[in-house]
């Protein structure tokens, strides 16, 4: 199959390669470029465990073709903690608060979380359980998740945190 | 209790990883060599194999191998089989069907694996798997057990007739139809438990490695036992000799039961990769997952309860009907059984208890135990009974449940259970106090001023766990022991590597089990490494379900620090000349106690490793193992209220609160803990308005085969939880645990199902109550 040339930018480093038209984002990311942190849930666009933040937007990377990305910039879970390698404010709020078991919805979760929060850095409850309602937990409840990034905000805005009133 | 032992609410040590992004699922392995399978599974539901033309799959581009039924039979693989012997009331031993890991005669459901190909890519696989061409005769298809049972039902499996795997009693049959008879009051219900599909977010994925120089298999897995896996492929499918097969559950993304059963992609995929000579990688996709995964509970039971002029509880009936899909699943016959009629007993005193079981084939999924496995249909059917029965008598729901709690311990039940220890008022007490149950009539009257209908509901769960005593489950037909065991490592230097048989796939347990660790010595859990998952690392272990990790799995660890604490102490006082029951550690400190002598805990490990200078006789090292075996179920217990509020011109339930008060017995880590109350509640709201697996009755295709189509629930779907716990040791392990991980999945459907149908007030309302569901219950009822 002829593949096609594409240039992106990955957590802030540039990438050249050369991939199948139809390979999709996600398994570019997983195979070509050893980024096992995006998960594949489901392959049709519901679970959002392979989402990343791609030019400043929430993309559910198993519903992208890897040709769609080029020439854009692209953040996994391996790039959200600090230069220096300290967890960033949502890293720590999801182990503060326990807001993962299993971890595989994690990632998709912390980049979806991090955009939210870009979107809206001081959302009510209501809004952080319906600006994550594209990606699913089977774990946690979401309780947890919800408290997550409540303390991300917090930390974020300098602000103290309260948990959700349960 | 320390820092971070037991009962420390401390941060999970594996996390660091997971949020990273640095986690290592199965489907993160790569071997050099690697190559892509994709099966082809059957489209029909029901139908015999004439042919199966691989000719032109083999010429696709990137082809390496397409592997068939014959040729795996012809090899000596075996068939997949069900580890626990169930006999009829006559007397007869279960039914069970042959289930080929690749089909060769016949299909029996949509999904049932036919054939394999193994490519370079998987786009390759995929598409030549669709070239495969198999030449099916298509037969008429059943998919509902109470329709598999009536005369004329396609025949599923032919050695067993009417499509009946067993039908079992267990129970006092006369003295129940006796107590019914002369009874002041009977209610009596008709339920159906909804079929559900597990859903863990990682899908399952096997890699299968065939080491031709070493003669050596090593399968990666997504599972929740490997050592079970390792076992049942060695002793039945016949894939590789114990030793000369590895099993290596990496990090896990969720299991729920679906990830204790070996399936035949595992199988294959070993197989594959001796035949092909390259490591053979699978991953199922999420429609896969939802046509193969193993599904869980599809009940239809008639309950009846019988109460004296005092309201007393006489007598309880079950009679059911499970669905058990195309094939027996591992563990599929005892989740109905064992697990599930025996706990007809509830929290309450019932002198007479008699359950009927018919299992039965259809052209589905095969079934087996999904999170709380048998007990969450038990406690649907008991709890949705006494709320009924409360209404129908005119008497609070709370104060009927109080005057039929069991309340002296050990006690021991009609059917076979004794529970040693709880306090089921102390549960009630504590979530009517938070859910504040006196003050609904107010919040009811507000709602109705705001035209919304409002209800309360509440269930009072037990449950069976720590499974359990080996000699008992081998008495009831098991085909293995329930154990658990544990090896305690303590470097020369000190650090500590625990080995055990369970396995996390998101309990936490590489950091609670660091903290019994914690707890003993005073060493921090970051120098103790949990070691779990491989069989080449650990010795033996049955795993990680039915919420025996803590009350079975770590019982064996206790067991094996018992070991080094002695051995610890003894050379101590050796070397510090003082008497072995004089020796204290804590704190990371070995002491003599009531004086200043103490060693550093790491210079004990160096002494026991350098071995200069140890007590007569004694071998070097400080290393000890040690097996638990339960000497019986544990029984976690608690009380569960949900407040909801229906909007009547839409059906719409909303769940204003929901109240779980838990007795876990003793906790290690209540963050840990109440993790797994929350995920377990949101999984049985799920399945209470959410959930529901639906197959075409003609054709028998799963139509609810993706997240489109099978309502997951969401962020935005689900309620807070308010949860606390009520504490009663267990009495039949070392730390009094319980166990937490089902108990939300059994107590919240009830709950949530006794509230809404006192919001509608109509009882008659199936799971999921979707709005469409509710509105027309609320319809029928005005």
């Amino acid at each position: 199959m002829t593949k096609s040339h594409i240039e992106l930018t990955i957590n802030g480093k540039k990438v050249e390669a050369l991939v199948e038209p139809r390979t999709l984002l996600i398994h570019f990311l997983r195979e070509q470029q050893n980024l096992t942190g995006a998960h594949i849930g489901c392959d049709t666009g519901h679970c959002g465990a392979c989402t990343v933040d791609m030019d400043d937007m929430s993309v559910k990377s198993c519903m992208t073709f890897a040709v769609q990305a080029h020439g854009t910039e692209i953040t996994t879970i391996e790039g959200v903690a600090h230069a220096d390698g300290t967890l960033s404010a949502l890293q720590e709020g999801f182990r503060m608060m326990h807001g993962l078991q299993c971890g595989f919805c994690t990632p998709g979760m912390i980049l979806r979380a991090h955009r939210l929060l870009q979107e809206n850095p001081t959302p009510t409850e209501d809004e952080i359980r319906h600006g994550i309602s594209g990606n699913l937990c089977r774990c946690t409840g979401y309780v947890n998740i919800v408290k997550s990034i409540q303390y991300a905000a917090a930390k974020i805005n300098g602000t103290p945190f309260q948990e959700a009133a349960e | 209790m320390g820092m971070e032992g037991i009962g420390a609410r401390v941060e999970r040590k594996e996390d660091k990883r997971f949020i990273t992004g640095k986690g290592r699922y199965t489907d993160d392995m790569v071997v050099p060599g690697m190559k892509h399978a994709h099966f082809v599974r059957s489209p029909h539901a029901h139908a015999s194999i004439r042919n199966i033309d691989t000719s032109t799959a083999m010429k696709m581009p990137g082809v390496i191998g397409v592997l068939a039924g014959d040729e795996l039979a012809s090899d000596g693989i075996g068939s997949l089989i069900c580890g626990w012997m169930i006999h009829s009331k006559d007397g007869s031993p279960m039914n069970m069907g042959d289930w080929r890991p690749l089909a060769q005669t016949k299909v029996r459901y949509v999904g049932d694996a036919v054939a394999v190909v193994v490519a370079d890519t998987k786009a390759q696989a995929r598409d030549a798997a669709e070239a495969v061409i198999v030449d099916y005769d298509v037969l008429p298809a059943v998919t509902e057990a109470v329709d598999a049972l009536k005369d004329g039902a396609p025949l599923i499996h032919d050695n067993a007739p009417g499509n009946l795997i067993y039908d079992w009693e267990i129970g006092d049959s006369a003295a129940v139809d006796a107590a019914i008879a002369g009874a002041a009051h009977v209610t009596r219900l008709d339920l159906v438990n909804n079929r559900l599909v597990p859903n863990a977010m990682e899908p399952r994925a096997a890699l299968g490695h065939y080491d031709e120089g070493e003669d050596h298999y090593t399968c990666w897995t997504t599972s929740q036992n490997p050592h079970v896996a390792r076992l049942v492929m060695s002793a039945f499918y016949n894939v590789a000799p114990e030793n000369k097969l590895r099993v290596i559950a990496p990090d896990v993304g969720g299991g729920f039961g679906s990830k204790i059963y070996i399936y035949p992609e595992e199988i294959v995929c070993l197989w594959a990769s001796k035949k092909t000579g390259v490591p053979v990688k699978w991953v199922a996709d999420r429609t896969e997952s939802f046509l193969t995964d193993a599904h869980g509970r599809d009940h239809v039971t008639t309950i009846q309860m019988a109460f004296d002029a005092d309201n007393k509880m006489l007598a309880v009936k079950a009679d059911t009907i499970a669905n058990l899909g195309a094939y027996m699943s591992l563990f599929s016959s005892v989740v109905p059984t064992f697990l599930h009629a025996i706990l007809y007993s509830g929290q309450y005193v019932i002198p007479a208890i008699h359950c009927n079981m018919r299992t039965v084939y259809t052209n589905t999924a095969p079934v087996d135990a999904y999170r709380g496995a048998g007990r969450p249909e038990t406690t649907f059917a008991l709890e949705r009974v006494v709320e009924t029965a409360a209404r129908e008598l005119g008497i609070s729901p709370a104060e009927l449940r109080r005057k039929n709690y069991i309340r002296e311990f050990p006690y021991q039940t009609p059917v076979i259970l004794c529970y040693d220890s709880g306090n089921y008022e102390a549960s009630l007490d504590a979530a009517m106090t938070a859910a504040d149950y006196n003050g609904f009539p107010g919040r009811k009257a507000e709602a109705e001023a705001r035209g919304m209908k409002r209800g309360i509901g509440m269930s009072s769960y037990i449950e069976a766990c720590g499974i359990a005593p080996s000699a008992a489950v081998g008495s009831l037909g098991a085909g293995v022991g329930l154990w658990e065991s544990a090896e305690v490592r303590v470097n020369a230097v000190g650090t500590i590597e625990v080995l055990t048989g369970s396995h996390s796939h998101g309990q936490g347990h590489e950091t609670t089990f660091a903290q019994l660790v914690a707890q003993r010595f005073g060493v921090g859990i970051d120098s103790v490494s949990i070691v779990h998952g491989d069989t080449d690392k650990v010795q033996m272990g049955m795993g990680t379900y039915g919420s025996r990790s803590g009350a079975v799995g770590m019982s064996a660890v206790v067991k094996a620090l018992d070991k080094v604490e002695a051995k610890a102490k003894k050379i101590a006082a050796h070397l510090m000349e003082a008497d072995e029951a004089d020796i204290v550690i804590e704190g990371g400190q070995v002491k003599v106690a009531g004086t200043d002598k103490a060693l550093g805990w790491h210079e004990v490990s160096l002494n026991a490793y350098t071995a200069h200078n140890l007590p007569d006789g004694m071998e070097p090292g400080l290393k000890e193992g040690a097996f638990f075996d339960p000497t019986n179920f544990s029984f976690p217990a608690g009380c569960h209220i949900c407040e909801v509020e229906v909007d009547p011109e839409t059906g719409k339930t909303e769940i204003v609160q929901f109240v779980a008060a838990d007795d876990f017995g003793n906790i290690i880590n209540p963050m840990v803990v109440e993790g797994q109350v929350h995920g377990g509640v949101a999984q049985g709201i799920g399945q209470a308005l959410l959930e529901g697996t639906h197959y075409d009755p003609e054709t028998g295709q799963l139509l609810t085969a993706s997240y489109m189509d099978y309502t997951m629930p969401r962020a935005d779907d689900l309620p807070g939880y308010t949860v606390s716990n009520t504490v009663t040791p267990a009495t039949t392990n070392p730390l009094g645990i319980k166990g937490c991980g089902e108990a939300g999945a059994i107590g919240a459907p009830p709950a949530v199902i006794n509230a809404i149908t006192d919001a509608i007030g109509n009882n008659d309302l199936a799971m999921p109550a979707t709005p469409q569901r509710v509105w027309a219950a609320l319809r029928s009822a005005q």
